[in-house]
């Protein structure tokens, strides 16, 4: 019998919950969110996120089972397998009791699927690397996505290298949080219903400029929607500039 | 703008290349930009082809008369050419709002290679040093231009490829009077030499300048002309060999001429998609699966099957290599096997290290066994209720999904013809 663990929804939240597993012996069953209502037929344990307790909690971790291991539980919690927690903390223990070179040991149940879980994620962000379309809103620049995973803090690192020197925004819709990047400051902060103001002249003509290129650039001879299709699955269409109809007139200062 | 966008993208779009892969360059004080090893895709056009760069022409004003290209001097199209400015600012807008990975500059020949040459290195410079443009470039050289400007264009370029255009000099001397065979290769050879150079250098002095980090490519037209596929295999192992590629792209012929050497509209000439399919996977053989062009294709069978992929006709012809056992076999016998790949191979290298291996533990590893089942043994042992004998694996292997899919492409040639 297991329990079900409430917590916040951090990532320290989640190591002092694998602190609490070990300490009092209760297994976990189930993780819910704090304020989630859901009823559970599990007994409550409620997790408090201490950060230097999750600290501690996360250098004897590294100590345990090594750096590769942990990366995998850190980029298994932004993934979007379902009961990610448990299957977390499944890892956890099999990698505690293992050592260090866990990770490697693909005949084992709960690291083969959290290796299937953050393949998942790091595909889902090697496509929104090159899927996320920016608008100029007189400098600063403004994203918008829809993924199924947590990217944010994968993408982060892309954008922050790319774009260093530049303001930008990148909204994630599913989770309800945004990246802002200024010059020298970065961070994920929470935000809820963003919407982006109604583009201006020049943004309307790079748009319609992108537009016509996309639709210049395929050979009428190899027209084929299956492959396109394949390796841009249309989930992402939705924010992709070259889908989105606008009736913008050409650049002002066209020649 | 919008109009000379249309025309010279519509002229560059039958460049096969579009790859962004290759440099590794993190952001640099003052500059907007990177650029990533693995490449990066920003879109795929409605043909499925991936869409990284903005692939324009400088100009497509062409003082030459190649038999095969839209940009042909006697062709009746509209010409225009992009002022370096133009094309700066198009690129710097359309990599801020991340359309793009990076610029992929070609052009038509304007009254000659040098004078060509010469536009585009100031476009190029214009971008990296006034614009502080600090992503991906790829550019063309023109063929039978100076080295000096070959030297000039690969410190500012990423990448560099000279097109050999056509397989065999033959038909080079046919299809494009004003191109020929050594200025080609002469380019090609400055660029692996510059590369070489350059590498040496930064082993000395971490500033050195950098020539095309991200090497060289070139590409060939297929279909246009009557080489079969071992000549154009023996080629790009050739080039690979000698000048160090990275990659050699091969497109299939889209009728664009009207000339009498070209395959005409007329006969219902079809793209030989298949074949470029079937080169492309023998391009991965040679690269990644360590087989010669030998190996993959002889005098007596010199062009691929249309219902088989090159590794299952090799492996078909070989019964003496098989079955492998997975758990002693080692990596390049096990790169051998039809339906595992480089990705399978390593898997399982990685996962026999700690049990020993059966097909239940092969599936969830997530290696297709499709193929490979008729070609492994676990543990001396088959798959569990598979029985089937030699002779009829052919006509097994050619009923599986994939090769129908390959099937239906060669009806539909056949049809066309």
């Amino acid at each position: 019998m297991g329990y079900c663990y409430r917590y916040d929804g951090t990532f320290p939240g989640f190591l002092c919950a694998v602190r609490d597993i070990y300490q009092y012996h209760e297994p976990p069953a189930l993780f819910l969110l704090a304020d989630d209502p859901t009823p559970s037929l599990y007994e409550d344990r409620w997790v408090a996120t201490r950060p230097v307790l999750a600290d501690r909690v996360y250098d004897r971790l590294h100590i345990r089972m090594g750096r590769r291991a942990l990366l995998m539980v850190e980029e298994g919690f932004l993934t979007c397998v379902p009961d990610r927690e448990v299957l977390l903390c499944r890892f956890i223990d099999f990698a505690l009791q293992t050592g260090k070179g866990a990770e490697k040991r693909l005949d084992n149940y709960a690291v083969l699927e959290l290796g299937k879980a953050i393949r998942h994620l790091q595909r889902e962000c090697e496509l929104l690397t090159g899927f996320v379309r920016f608008s100029d809103y007189g400098g600063l620049l403004v994203g918008e996505i829809s993924p199924k995973n947590r990217v944010l803090p994968i993408l982060k690192v892309h954008f922050c290298d790319r774009m260093a020197e530049e303001t930008f925004l990148l909204f994630d819709r599913t989770h309800g949080e945004a990246l802002l990047h200024r010059p020298g400051e970065t961070q994920i902060i929470p935000a809820q219903d963003f919407q982006p103001p109604p583009p201006g002249q020049e943004e309307r003509a790079y748009r319609a400029l992108w537009r016509r290129f996309y639709d210049t650039i395929a050979i009428e001879g190899r027209i084929n929607p299956k492959l396109r299709q394949t390796h841009m699955p249309k989930r992402y269409w939705a924010h992709l500039t070259e889908f989105q109809k606008d009736d913008a007139p050409s650049l002002p200062s066209s020649s | 703008m919008m109009e000379k966008l249309t025309i010279l993208a519509d002229a560059a779009k039958y460049d096969a290349a579009c790859t962004s892969s290759g440099a590794d360059r993190h952001h640099q004080a003052g500059m907007l930009g990177s650029a990533v090893s693995r490449g990066c895709c920003h879109t795929f056009s409605a043909d499925g082809r991936c869409v990284t760069l903005l692939k324009v022409l400088f100009s497509n004003v062409c003082a030459y008369d190649c038999a095969y290209c839209v940009n042909r001097r006697s062709n009746d199209v509209p010409r225009c050419s992009f002022t370096p400015r133009e094309l700066c600012e198009l690129t710097m807008g359309f990599y801020r709002r991340n359309y793009i990975e990076g610029l992929f500059l070609s052009s038509a020949v304007i009254q000659n290679p040098d004078y060509t040459m010469e536009l585009m290195i100031k476009a190029l410079g214009m971008l990296r040093r006034e614009y502080r443009f600090n992503g991906y470039i790829h550019a063309k050289a023109i063929p039978g231009c100076d080295q000096r400007l070959v030297w000039e264009m690969g410190l500012l370029a990423d990448r560099m490829s000279v097109n050999i255009e056509l397989p065999s000099e033959e038909s080079l001397i046919k299809l494009c009077p004003d191109k020929g065979k050594a200025p080609i290769l002469g380019n090609m050879a400055q660029i692996r030499d510059g590369i070489t150079q350059s590498k040496s250098e930064l082993a000395l002095y971490k500033h050195a300048p950098k020539f095309a980090p991200a090497g060289q490519s070139t590409q060939m037209i297929v279909g246009a002309t009557g080489e079969n596929d071992l000549h154009i295999l023996r080629l790009t192992q050739g080039l690979y060999r000698r000048y160090g590629l990275r990659r050699v792209f091969f497109s299939a012929y889209m009728p664009v001429g009207s000339s009498p050497l070209l395959p005409a509209l007329q006969s219902g000439y079809q793209p030989p998609l298949l074949r470029e399919h079937r080169l492309y996977q023998a391009d991965w053989l040679l690269r990644f699966y360590q087989f010669t062009a030998e190996e993959i294709l002889d005098d007596a069978h010199p062009n691929f099957d249309p219902n088989l992929d090159p590794k299952c006709c090799w492996a078909l012809n070989h019964p003496e290599f098989f079955p492998v056992e997975v758990n002693k076999a080692d990596y390049e016998a096990l790169l051998r096997v039809p339906g595992v790949g480089v990705t399978s191979a390593r898997k399982i290298i990685a996962a026999r290290r700690h049990a020993k291996l059966s097909f239940e533990h092969l599936k969830k590893l997530g290696v297709v066994l499709k193929r490979a089942q008729y070609f492994l043994l676990c543990d001396g042992r088959q798959m569990d209720g598979l029985r089937f004998k030699w002779e009829v694996l052919p006509s097994r292997l050619t009923a599986l999904p994939d090769a129908a899919a390959g099937q239906q492409l060669s009806l539909f040639d056949a049809k066309g013809a």
